[in-house]
């Protein structure tokens, strides 16, 4: 496995961790509620082919609640911020589950500095009808259990993850998470009004098996922004980064590079 | 003391088994299970009791707000407060209190009160709470604004009922251009002010920073007392010597001829309302930002032992309620009070799916057996030793029940 190196960005008087490794083009990786947990063998992979960077996002891993961190949008302006300051340009966006939901915010507000989007499980939209379960309403290891399809990939989860080390960030960060994700649960209902403005080549990846949203968000999606391409991965949870990483992995670099701009 | 008749109306008819089936009696529990014809029963049969509480000299009478439970059939207090605001004719109406940040404008709980203020002539006790964590699903309010949203509600309705109208209010989560309401409240400068709290640190302290009364939830009495001592520092750190009527500690009292009887008698309601109207699963009732992280962490450790069955025995040896004879209940309320330094009681007389008859009994016994010993009874004992002198905010109550508004 890679070392990344991780190190705080102090942005605008928000510090946020940033983990990196690897060369090439940019891929900028925005986890879910999972924003706090370690470097894994799957982002080897993707920083194979680009420079990776994984941020953990604002009001994560014990730091201050930033102050203007009220809505979930708040999270995409502060990553255009990001995007900013780094001096990214033609960068490849991947968000999962809740930062899939940042991503979509972020490349309608602006797609110019992205070369794709990926949107994995995200969150986001609500599709009338269909119920996914309620995060707000699990203990934390039936919260990971319900990510996953494959039990066994969820048991390790589970022991990686529920440590008594990371208790207080996973409890601070839920914070965070509710202040965002509360009310409405998971989505905003001004997204769906505004995705067709992403012109930026998009890939919707999602588990099979999703049990928080189940695979009828990938197609709403995929039908509200034009062009883009649909994966259903088969025998898949939620959490498609952990319960079929190479899939994932092959799916987001085919994309991508498919999608590359010359530097 | 000043003794208070708490009654949270209960679903007493619920069916018990269903119940303990689900796990709850919160936020997902059907109200399938509701029959608004025994309903209806209960909220007269509840009315009536806190109507003879004031008849038999209880010092006021509390209702309170729950939202989607079977726990408390209150969801709008100031329906029932405003029921009562007629025919309590001596003693105080307390609502104990309405949930502030579950509304998304306050000044409507402004006008509220105030109206119940002047429908009891300043007998009203306007009472402030943030509401319990599984509310905050039942309402749609984001739990991690609670405290932000609790603070500045609070903040509106003081200045509605003190500072002249119209006047423009902003805040982060409330925003009015015209502040005006009318009625004002009949007491000036506005009503007393109860703030029921679990015990957190930082609402002890900005009770005690702003001396309202502090009314502590059902706890074990030596918890009561830590905390009560956190807030005399607190007001200490203040400049100022809390008084004991500043200090309320909520508890449900029975009593029987004997000790054993009274524990047989009240044994299923007690553990009925102990362990199956109260919901202990933590992402029900504490919900990400209601409590800080330090809180959660210590209920999980709790969560084994609150998670077991709790008898009447239990609660009784733990000082969470008083169950006994005339004499072992007026023994423990005395060593409870000197112990804790309190000087209001909040007492449920009902509890749990106890039938209106057994209430109704139980209640004329706590007046009869309670109420004349500790009429003007305070803390007593070595820590307690300097009395203080009467609240200079206290109303005087005429010959016709109505209070005289203070200077």
């Amino acid at each position: 496995m890679q070392s990344p190196i991780a190190a705080d960005l102090n942005l605008r008087g928000t510090a946020v961790k940033l983990m990196r490794a690897g060369a090439g083009s940019p891929l900028l990786l925005l986890r879910g509620t999972d924003a706090s947990d370690a470097w894994l063998p799957y982002m080897d992979v993707l920083a194979e082919q680009h420079a990776l960077i994984v941020p953990e996002h604002p009001g994560f891993g014990g730091k201050p609640m930033p102050p203007w961190l009220d809505r979930l949008s708040d999270m995409a302006n502060f990553y255009l911020d990001l995007i900013d300051e780094l001096n990214l340009t033609g960068v490849h966006l991947v968000g999962t589950s809740l930062g899939g939901w940042i991503a979509a915010e972020l490349a309608h507000r602006s797609s110019a500095k992205l070369a794709s989007l990926t949107l994995v499980g995200a969150a986001g939209l609500r599709v009338p009808g269909v119920e996914g379960v309620d995060i707000f309403l699990r203990s934390e290891e039936q919260g990971l259990r319900d990510r996953f399809h494959d039990t066994g990939r969820a048991d390790e989860a589970i022991a990686r993850i529920l440590s008594p080390a990371t208790e207080d960030v996973r409890l601070a960060n839920a914070i965070a998470i509710a202040r965002v994700a509360w009310n409405p649960r998971l989505h905003d209902p001004h997204l769906a009004k505004w995705l067709h403005r992403i012109k930026v080549p998009t890939s919707i990846i999602w588990g099979e098996h999703d049990r928080l949203f189940p695979p009828a968000h990938a197609r709403a999606f995929h039908e509200s922004i034009l062009g883009s391409r649909l994966t259903i991965v088969p025998a898949c949870g939620h959490a498609v980064a952990l319960d079929k990483p190479d899939a994932l992995v092959a799916s987001i670099l085919d994309f991508t590079a498919e999608h590359g701009r010359a530097e | 003391m000043k003794i208070f008749n708490f009654h949270l109306m209960p679903y007493a008819d619920v069916d018990v088994e269903a119940m303990k089936r689900h796990g709850s009696a919160w936020l997902t529990f059907s109200n399938s299970h509701y029959d608004p014809l025994k309903g209806a029963d209960l909220y007269n049969q509840y009315l009536d009791q806190l109507e003879k509480a004031d008849e038999l000299g209880f010092y006021g009478v509390c209702v309170n707000e729950h939202h989607q439970t079977a726990y408390g059939l209150m969801p709008t207090p100031g329906v029932l407060a405003g029921a009562l605001a007629r025919s309590i004719k001596k003693g105080k109406v307390a609502v104990l209190g309405r949930a502030l940040p579950l509304v998304n404008n306050p000044l409507v709980i402004a006008e509220e009160f105030a109206m119940l203020d002047n429908l009891t002539r300043g007998r009203f006790v306007a009472g402030f709470v943030r509401g319990i964590g599984a509310e905050y699903h039942t309402m749609g309010i984001n739990p991690a604004e609670s405290q932000e949203r609790f603070n500045e509600a609070h903040d509106l309705i003081i200045q509605a009922w003190t500072k002249p109208g119209p006047f423009e209010f902003r805040g982060k989560h409330y925003n009015f251009k015209y502040v005006n309401p009318w009625p004002t409240p009949y007491r000036k400068p506005h009503p007393e002010i109860y703030i029921p709290s679990s015990g957190s640190l930082s609402t002890i302290r900005w009770v005690a920073e702003r001396r309202y009364t502090y009314c502590q939830t059902l706890a074990p009495i030596q918890g009561v007392a830590a905390t009560f001592d956190l807030f005399r520092k607190e007001a200490e750190r203040v400049g100022y010597e809390a008084s004991p009527d500043q200090l309320s500690w909520s508890n449900a009292i029975f009593i029987g001829e004997t000790d054993a009887k009274a524990i047989a008698a009240c044994r299923e309601h007690m553990e009925n309302y102990a362990n199956h109207y109260l919901s202990k699963d933590p992402a029900m009732m504490a919900p990400p930002g209601y409590t800080s992280v330090e809180s959660v962490k210590r209920m999980r450790q709790l969560r084994a032992h609150r998670a077991a069955f709790q008898t009447t025995e239990d609660l009784i040896e733990k000082g969470v309620v008083i169950v006994g004879s005339p004499n072992t209940v007026r023994e423990k309320l005395a060593a409870y009070q000197d112990l804790a330094g309190f000087g209001v009681s909040l007492t449920k007389t009902q509890f749990g799916t106890m039938p209106h008859a057994m209430a109704l009994e139980n209640q004329a016994a706590v007046a009869q057996e309670v109420l004349p010993y500790f009429k003007d009874r305070l803390p007593q004992g070595k820590a307690r030793a300097k009395a203080t002198p009467k609240d200079k905010s206290e109303i005087q109550i005429d010959s016709l029940g109505r209070a005289l508004p203070a200077e």
